[in-house]
Formats: structure tokens, sequence, C-alpha cells
């Protein structure tokens, strides 16, 4: 469901408008879809750093006694096994198994946990763990209190290490400490396929904290990142976005979230579906390369030699690093063995198509 | 930003200049601006009749596809092979290296009919 409603800016709008940043909607907000250019500013991720605002992603507190069962009965990953300082990717499932939203999950204490979630799903998902919590556990809506900065690449810890004494060591662990006299939170995760950290800070503290960082960065090639390159990354290392690989009429297991889905936690909402899905969905994320010339997007056909329609790209375009036309598509299950040849309906025309293994793209071992 | 005075040029940014038998057509450093860095231009082949409105070429960045339409009625006489491997001289060159098709058979009358380049600056009044 697309709910309407007035267009917001993150506190750093002045900021991407003075460094020519080109402001486009994106899940309601008003956001730089690219400065120099997202070619530039993707190969600057991988080879160097890259800074993007991602302000606009919602922050929920969930705490008191109950929160960590809360979160459990609504979750497919099991929220049990988090340490504290410790995150986890996990994911929001309706009764039917599919997704209400990826999250990441941070243990601040057995009371006391936050839950990144998407942008355009905030609200929605204030409102259903609001209206699921039969529990002594406690949901705020916080996303406007924080800003939030990635700074992504082989460099953002080197660069990091410049402003804080506590990066954070491990992936998916996280910190805390205070930056230009304001309280931050560290995360060791990102959504680029490269090393990096998210950090969380207050909204009034975000402009501040951005331009430290690209101030002490510049000089090791930092350069700031729109939305532009921030998909062509994700799409690289077969990160799944809500809305094109991950949603309600898709099972988790379809989408590829298999490793997170843990049938042996306990009872939560969705368990039944899923269990289904077990051994065996319909449909099977895979990620494909187009062998013709041209570039399959997203709600393109994916179709048989003979014309049957077998599913539908969720993801496509030419990424830079990578350097060619690829990308992810939901289709019929017996179609997904690497190898499998097919078509993809490009704006009328038939590209020839070869499902390849994922993730397109790894970072190298350091 | 730079729109050669010796183009004539159309309210979706492509501009057509008369070189000999034929009419070079291309896009303009304001369109190539909006689009982005180019990672696939989709041509088309000779012997193509087009007409205003029709699609002329495909060009697309890593964020979208666009259509660039046929500014005038007539004829593909060639289309630009070097943007098959080097879809980018559409952003650095798009006047010269980064042209796209020549037609050939195109009236005069519809020529004329275009923007010159004092209409088709007075068009991004605000935008550049």
């Amino acid at each position: 469901m697309e709910i309407a409603t007035e267009i917001q800016r993150t506190v750093l709008f002045d900021v991407h408008c003075r460094l020519g940043g080109k402001m486009v909607p994106f899940a309601g907000w008003e956001m730089p879809v690219q400065y120099s250019g997202v070619i530039p500013e993707h190969v600057a991720t991988r080879t160097a750093a890259g800074l993007f605002d991602v302000s606009h992603m919602g922050e929920l507190w969930v705490t008191g006694p109950d929160a960590l069962k809360l979160i459990d009965s609504l979750t497919c990953n099991k929220v049990a096994a988090i340490q504290d300082g410790r995150a986890q990717y996990n994911a929001i499932i309706t009764d039917s198994g599919g997704i209400v939203d990826d999250i990441i999950v941070y243990r601040f204490g057995p009371e006391r946990f936050l839950i990144c979630v998407n942008a355009s799903n905030a609200t929605k998902d204030f409102e259903w763990f609001k209206s699921h919590n039969t529990f002594n556990a406690t949901v705020t809506n916080a996303s406007d209190e924080y800003g939030q900065i990635a700074i992504q690449g082989p460099r953002a810890i080197e660069i990091l290490s410049k402003i804080t004494a506590k990066v954070p060591e491990r992936s998916f662990s996280f910190t805390e400490d205070e930056i230009n006299g304001s309280d931050v939170i560290i995360a060791r995760t990102g959504y680029t396929g490269e090393d990096g950290v998210e950090i969380f800070c207050a909204t009034s503290a975000t402009e501040k904290l951005w331009e430290r960082l690209l101030e002490v960065g510049k000089p090791l090639g930092l350069i700031p990142c729109g939305l532009g390159a921030r998909d062509s990354l994700r799409l690289e290392a077969c990160l799944p976005l809500h809305g094109h690989e991950l949603g309600e009429d898709i099972s988790a297991y379809e989408s590829g979230l298999g490793w997170i889905i843990k049938l042996d936690k306990g009872e939560f909402k969705g368990k039944s579906a899923l269990a289904k899905h077990a051994t065996g969905s319909p449909r099977n994320l895979i990620g494909f390369y187009v062998t013709d010339a041209g570039i399959a997007r997203h709600g393109d056909s994916v179709i048989t030699s003979d014309g049957t329609k077998i599913g539908t790209v969720t993801s496509g375009t030419k990424t830079p690093t990578v350097n060619r036309a690829l990308g992810l598509a939901l289709i019929d299950s017996k179609f997904s063995a690497i190898g499998t040849k097919f078509n993809i309906e490009v704006r009328g025309r038939k590209l020839a198509a070869q499902v390849v293994a994922t993730p397109f793209y790894k970072r190298p071992k350091v | 930003m730079e729109f050669p005075s010796n183009c004539k040029y159309t309210k979706d940014h492509e501009w057509v200049r008369v070189e000999g038998d034929t009419c070079v057509v291309g896009i303009t450093e304001f369109a190539q601006s909006e689009l982005g860095e180019l990672v696939f231009v989709d041509l088309p082949s000779a012997g193509k009749s087009v007409s205003p409105g029709s699609t002329l070429c495909v060009v697309e960045s890593t964020k979208a596809a666009s259509d660039v339409y046929a500014p005038v009625v007539g004829t593909v006489a060639e289309a630009n092979a070097a943007l098959k491997d080097s879809p980018s001289l559409v952003n650095t060159e798009p006047y010269t290296g980064g042209w796209m098709v020549k037609l050939s058979g195109v009236a005069k009358g519809d020529l004329d009919k275009m923007l010159t380049v004092d209409q088709y600056k007075e068009l991004l009044k605000g935008r550049i």
C-alpha cells in the first residue's frame, strides 16, 4: 500500500544542493540521486570511499521486559541469538510468509533494541509493531530524532578512525561514542558490498558530522554519493531492495532470504506459511546477465524461447564495476539453475539472458 | 553550456545539423547533463523511416532508459557505430563524436520549423 504523504526533506537537503546534488523524489523523500555522476560515485565507493545520506531510513525503539519476545514473534531470524552490541539482519513476516519489511535489529541490552527500517515503511512498521504488541514492551517511532550517514568503501574505516577511537571491530557490531559533542551509534553495516559503517546521530548533529567526515575523508578519496550509486552498488552485491526483490506478495524463501529464516526458534507470525516453502518454493530469485546488446530493467518480463512468461525482472541495469548488463529476476523455480537461458522482453525486443551465480560482485579479501 | 548556432533544436532537446545531403542528429548538452552518464545507446538500422514523435534511439544511463525522438521526417542513412563501445561520447562530445544518426531525405521546410539556437536557449531559461 502506498500512503500518499507530503514529500519530506532530510536535514542535509541544503548541503546536497550546495554540493550540486540532483534532487529527486524517493520513498516519500527528496533525495540526491547523484552529485558528480552515478559512475564516478560507484567507482569511488569500490576503490576508496563514498559518503551517503541515509537519514530517510526509519528508526524504531523496542524496549521493556518483553521487547525481545515482541520482535521475535514478528520476525523470522532468531533475535534471542543477538548479543549486546551486535546487530542482525532480519525481516518482518506476514501471515502468508511475505515480507512487510527487511530490517536490522541492534541489541543495546536485554530490554533495549533499535530497529532500522526502510524509509517508505517506517510508519507501516511502527503501526505493525504497535498493533501486534500484546507483550510488556514499548514501541517508539524515533525516525524524526535521527539522521543517518553511511560511509562505505575500502578506506571507510581509515577515515572513520580519524574522528573516533570507537570503531566497531566486527561486521554487524556497533559502538556508541560522542562526536562533535553529540551522541552517535556507529554500526559496521552497509548496503554497498563494501566494508564501512552506518552512523546514527541526532538530527541536529547530522550536518556537522557529514561535513567533518567529508573534510577528513576527502584527501583519501571520499566523495558524496547519491541514491543512484547506492542502487548500482547494492545490486552488484545482490542486496535485496524492498519493493523490488522483497514484498508482502513474495515469500521470504523466494526472495532468497532462507539464511535468515529460523524455523526452529519457536512460534512467530508467518512461520506455518514459510514452513511450506522450506524445501522448495514455486519461484526463485536469480541473477542474470543479458547476453544480447541491451539492458533489462525492473518490471520487464522473463520469457522462454516459445514466449511463455516465467517471471519478472526485479532490478536491472548496466553496473560500473562488473560492467555488464545484469539484474535479478523472480522466476519459475524450474528455470532457476545456473546456466539456464531465457529471453527478457525489453521495450518490445527480446534480449537473450542467462542465469549466473550471485553475487555479481564480492569485495576482495584483504 | 554550449549550444552551437549552426544547429536547429527541438523542445525535446534533440539537435539537427545539415552536413551535405544528410542531417546529423544528436541530443543537446543540456539533455546529456539531465540524463547522466550513458551506458548504452540502442541505435536504429540504416533504411528505417522515421517521423517526428517516433523513437529514433534509446539512450540508457544506469538509472533509466529514455527515448530520443526523430526531429523530422527522414530515413536513417547511418548510425554512429562508435557509440556501441563508447556511449559516453554523447556526454563528453554531444555535438561532435556523440552524434547519433544521419538522416537522408529531410525536407528543408521541416528544418525551418525547428527551433533556432536562441529559441532553444529561451526554452531552457531558468533551467541551466
